[in-house]
């Protein structure tokens, strides 16, 4: 079991101590952790009184505590460590979705961060008044909502 | 298809048919669904609640899902319409008063058997409701629904959480399966305090008439599911269907024969009370009516009065709802006007001069 799995627990102890020494991470990540991490990067931020906060709507964690209800899809990937605990008190323990996936979902994630970058963009454009912007990324969202082959 | 058609008649659900109605009067099923790309309702600004609703519309009005979807946009819709379409079951509460303005809508079909409530407390809520216990078939129409929808729409999903819901009970599959249930022998026996905390060891939810926080009038009670992730949408109906709805009517069932059997006169002076009250009253109100047509559906199943059909009282129950009973009447009442209105009503649809 050690000789196995002998490589990737001292790979874990690596990143463990990278990360405490504020270190970078260890070259031989998977890819889809890294892709999360990417994104918990993105989303996830904290405040100046330490506040988690969903970086796409603005949501902070103690405004779902008090109305139970979070404010995009980005939410969930913004809070997932505070989350993970709660939502398996809530749901008999599962961390897991068992059950109908659409049929869209291959690229789903993707995309759907994708969308939710070209909408903030678009929204941004129109306030700023950059009509030239808005109109190509307006294109630009219709092409990808476009239903999939 | 226009509101002032339905109110006349009992919705699907209040048909009184299907397998078990003499206990089971509707099987219900509801999927929460996300629109990718927006933030949740309660986030979302008036431009992005309003294009949510104008694809949703678009989607819901194409012909895809049903010939004829009756579009209601709650917000231009008065009053008493709206609270016509939650005494019915077609919307919620919540997205009935919404306490704004802000864009909001459901599509319900000709025969009520299905409705969609847009801008509630997720961009959709699909709802399939049917007479009896009708699990199967309420699932195969909603799935069906869900896939039509999901063809012309990205959905918010994760491969992890599932369907990702603006509140986490609801995340995962997004499914919530209702059966309810008429229990008037488990009230009078008390063993329905049972029935509640093996609800509760289960993880299910009980709740009156309509959903949280609602008393059970008429003992009509709504079980469901609390669960919805880590199981999938058939183990959760298998379980219904094969486990909780079997036993809850089982216990009833054991309940209603102890009564005949042992307190037979006390049964019967309850049944025939509430007939006696119910067709000579000119004051009533609808928490009253409830209890009584409560006791009388029972003494109609048990073949202890058969001087009305199920079908009346079951069509009573709604008929008797304030919103309902303005529309009937045609014309808007304070409730001591109501109440009055409410006994004249009753002694009508129960043939009484």
């Amino acid at each position: 079991m050690e000789i196995i799995k002998g490589q990737k627990i001292e790979k874990h102890l690596c990143e463990q101590h990278a990360t405490q020494e504020g270190l970078t991470k260890a070259v031989h990540t998977p890819i889809n952790e890294l892709l999360t991490n990417f994104v918990k990067v993105q989303s996830g931020a904290v405040t100046g009184t330490g506040e988690l906060i969903c970086d796409n709507c603005g949501m902070k964690f103690t405004e779902f505590r008090e109305n139970s209800l979070l404010g995009c899809p980005q939410c969930y990937i913004a809070f997932e460590q505070a989350l993970t605990p709660l939502l398996e008190r809530a749901q008999e323990g599962a961390s897991h979705h068992v059950g109908k996936v659409p049929s869209r979902a291959g690229t789903g994630e993707q995309r759907q961060q994708l969308l939710l970058r070209l909408r903030k963009r678009l929204s941004e454009a129109v306030a700023s008044e950059d009509y030239e912007l808005a109109a190509r990324l307006r294109d630009d969202l219709q092409r990808f909502e476009e239903p999939q082959p | 298809m226009s509101l002032r058609q339905i109110t006349d008649h009992a919705g699907e659900w209040l048909r009184g048919a299907g397998p078990h109605n003499e206990i089971v009067i509707s099987s219900r099923i509801r999927l929460a669904r996300n629109i990718a790309g927006f933030p949740f309702v309660n986030r979302a600004n008036r431009r992005q609640r309003h294009d949510v609703l104008k694809r949703c519309q678009d989607i819901l009005m194409s012909g895809r899902i049903s010939q004829d979807v009756l579009w209601v946009d709650l917000v231009d819709s008065n009053e008493l319409d709206r609270l016509l379409l939650v005494e019915r079951h077609i919307i919620s509460r919540q997205h009935a008063t919404g306490g704004t303005d802000l864009p909001r809508a459901v599509a319900l079909d000709a025969s009520e058997t299905f409705a969609v409530m847009v801008n509630e407390e997720d961009h959709m809520r699909i709802q399939v409701l049917r007479s009896g216990m009708q699990l199967s078939e309420a699932f195969e129409q909603i799935n069906h629904i869900d896939d039509a929808l999901e063809a012309k729409l990205d959905y918010a999903y994760s491969p992890r959480w599932g369907y990702l819901t603006a509140c986490p009970t609801n995340l995962g599959s997004g499914i919530r399966v209702s059966v309810m249930l008429h229990l008037p022998a488990l009230k009078l026996t008390g063993e329905i305090d049972k029935v509640r905390r093996a609800a509760r060891d289960m993880h299910l939810a009980i709740r009156g008439l309509f959903g949280e926080g609602s008393e059970a009038l008429g003992d009509l009670y709504q079980v469901s599911n609390q669960t919805t992730l880590g199981r999938s949408e058939q183990e959760i109906l298998h379980d219904f269907e094969h486990t909780i709805v079997p036993q809850i009517i089982a216990y009833e069932q054991q309940a209603r024969q102890a009564l005949v059997r042992q307190r037979a006169a006390q049964l019967d002076d309850k049944i025939w009370r509430a007939w006696a009250i119910l067709t000579n009253a000119r004051i009533i109100s609808s928490e009253e009516v409830f209890g009584l047509l409560s006791h009388i559906r029972l003494g109609v199943n048990l073949g202890r009065l058969n001087t009305v059909d199920i079908r009346a009282i079951n069509e009573l129950f709604l008929m008797t709802q304030p919103a309902h009973l303005q529309k009937i009447t045609g014309k808007e009442m304070e409730r001591p006007a109501r109440q009055e209105a409410r006994a004249t009503l009753i002694r009508q649809r129960l043939g009484i001069r």
